[in-house]
């Protein structure tokens, strides 16, 4: 590096200071919303309403005792939640990785047509289609039931490029070849050989597959209408009904149990989070 | 070794096989059966024969020419999504400008990338009713906050106002979104080629320089991408908008997706109707797509492919490898 002018060395303290401010700024942004939503879970009703404070109260319990009285029933919402987050997660890694898998290892006449295809099928939006599901799901009986919501993950078109990408990058065919050459049949080179070289790609997409489904509110909303089939975000919007009206302090709550987990889990895997959406972003 | 007679090629559609069927069955034919319902007259809780109506285009007229508060949600749409994209676009490519900086160096990167990012991560319902609830009325943290600082004397009705309202829904959408656009972003910076940046700085290009000419220029495909994912996104909002004000006030939050699901589900069942606007907003989204992929071609890379065409053939090969 070569010397520099002091002023110039001035001016670039002054840059830092000033960037420094603005990301420790928005990192407080990033924060603050939720440490008061933690901090007005401790808190009873009067003490929210008589104003904001940044220090947990002694109120946890009552709060809890309110929440749990009103015929909240976060076990039952986390379980069907990670039912359907878990299913849905498995149908999609496991068909898109295969499907990824005969896209880059196999020369069949449709497979540059069928990429395309798959880069157009991204660009839809579910709810283009919901009326339509929703009547062919209710002809089927197949309301009330997680099928719907599980199934469908089996085609993840952006999950297909995702693996796609990463086998082209990753995949030598003379692993394959040799497999076969061995008299290992196609589909047992793929559960037993590729299948595991491909666990890194694999569990970023887990992550985004089972956050996208956990935090899916639309198609649930449409579907489930029995009370104990309700999923963890059908939950929460019921906080914001009638009877939690004037118990702020079970509200934040309610919304507190159910952040908590997310939480965990992200600040456990923050940084294999990151490299994914890093990953997933770079799409070329 | 054996030579290869078999052929694999029939694996190539039975490993593809998944995919094609839970596609058909789950998009494919609800957008086609959407679509038809569309051009019907089905609506009510019991199910009816199909019936075409006389008039196909009925429904769809009626929206666009009779239904103020579909007008509405569009333009809602639109007007939120524009909102939150264009400050949530420049944050980013400030903080990854910053972050990329190998100059400035900044520290705790990875911190500040963790926390920038964490808002993404929580249910957007959470997100909406904890808004709702900070920003209460008379008394929520949002107006203590403005009375602490001597902000304003009088508690604000936040929820009440249009463009208040408005606004905050698309803070919310901004603030959610932000981090995921910068680590996107970020990743895409580092994946241009140093020695450019190099040249760049012999050439005694400064910061601002090689930003506009080296850095965006080679962020297009990244931006292109950014851009769709966000508008899909966008033309498709619904868990914040809905939990937060439920659309009010005076509609000035309805989103497409909150008319839909109004329209079908919310205790009217017309289905008809519903169909038809999701079919709009279907149509609205495809031309949007394909404008933004004309719009981001490489101007560049086409002209260049048309020079060397007429060049050796090897040189084509290798611009087409590109």
């Amino acid at each position: 590096m070569e010397k520099m002018p002091k002023s110039e060395s001035v001016n670039r303290k002054i840059n830092k200071t000033i960037i420094y401010v603005v990301c420790i700024s928005l990192a407080v942004l990033s924060i603050l919303p939720f440490w008061i939503m933690f901090v007005n879970a401790t808190r009873s009703t009067p003490e929210i309403q008589s104003g904001l404070s940044l220090l947990p109260s002694s109120h946890m319990m009552s709060n809890l005792r309110v929440l749990l009285d009103k015929s909240f029933d976060p076990l039952q919402g986390f379980m069907n939640s990670f039912i359907i987050a878990s299913s849905a997660t498995l149908c999609t890694v496991y068909f898109s990785s295969l499907a990824a898998y005969g896209l880059v290892a196999y020369d069949w006449k449709l497979r540059g047509p069928f990429f395309t295809f798959i880069m157009c099928v991204m660009l839809i939006p579910a709810q283009a289609s919901a009326i339509g599901f929703y009547q062919f799901m209710y002809k089927l009986g197949w309301t009330n039931n997680f099928l719907p919501l599980i199934l469908p993950a089996i085609a993840a078109p952006a999950v297909v490029f995702f693996m796609r990408q990463y086998l082209l990058a990753t995949l030598s065919i003379e692993i394959v070849e040799a497999s076969r050459v061995d008299g290992s049949s196609e589909f047992f080179t793929f559960n037993r050989i590729v299948f595991p070289l491909m666990i890194p790609a694999v569990a970023t997409q887990a992550i985004f597959a089972f956050v996208g489904n956990w935090n899916n509110l639309f198609m649930p909303l449409i579907l489930l209408t029995q009370k104990e089939k309700y999923t963890m975000p059908i939950m929460v919007s019921l906080l914001r009904g009638d009877i939690y009206k004037t118990e702020f302090g079970s509200i934040y709550m309610g919304l507190a149990l159910t952040a908590l987990p997310l939480f965990v889990v992200y600040f456990l895997l923050s940084k294999y989070i990151i490299a994914g959406v890093a990953l997933g972003g770079v799409k070329e | 070794m054996r030579r290869k007679h078999v052929s694999y090629s029939r694996f190539g559609y039975i490993f593809t096989f998944p995919f094609v069927i839970a596609f058909l069955i789950f998009s494919l034919y609800p957008i086609l059966y959407t679509a038809v319902i569309g051009f019907t007259d089905m609506k009510g809780l019991i199910p009816k024969p199909i019936h075409i109506l006389d008039n196909p285009f009925q429904n769809f007229k009626d929206l666009l020419f009779d239904n103020p508060s579909f007008r509405k949600s569009l333009i809602n749409t639109g007007l939120l999504w524009i909102t939150n994209f264009v400050p949530q676009m420049l944050l980013a490519l400030l903080l990854t400008a910053w972050f990329t900086n190998k100059r400035l160096n900044i520290k705790g990167q990875g911190l500040f990338k963790i926390l920038l990012y964490m808002p993404n991560i929580i249910t957007a319902s959470t997100i909406a009713v904890l808004f709702g609830s900070l920003f209460a009325y008379p008394m929520g943290p949002i107006n203590s906050l403005f009375q602490m600082l001597g902000w304003t004397d009088a508690p604000i009705f936040f929820l009440q106002d249009k463009t208040t309202a408005r606004g905050i829904v698309s803070f919310i959408q901004f603030w959610m979104w932000y981090g995921n656009t910068m680590i996107v972003l970020i990743a895409g910076v580092m994946g241009i080629n140093p020695a450019l940046f190099e040249s760049a700085s012999i050439d005694g290009a400064n910061g601002f320089q090689t930003f506009f000419r080296i850095t965006l220029p080679s962020l297009r495909t990244i931006m292109l991408f950014t851009l769709i994912t966000s508008m899909v996104g966008g033309l498709t909002m619904f868990d914040i908008p809905q939990l937060f004000l439920a659309g009010g006030p005076d509609d000035s939050t309805l989103t497409t997706s909150m008319f839909i699901y109004g329209q079908a589900f919310k205790g009217s069942y017309m289905y008809n109707r519903a169909a038809a606007a999701s079919m709009i907003m279907f149509l609205i989204s495809a031309v949007l797509a394909g404008l933004m992929f004309y719009l981001m071609r490489d101007r560049d890379a086409l002209k260049l492919k048309k020079i060397q065409k007429q060049k050796h053939k090897a040189a084509k090969a290798a611009a087409r490898e590109v």
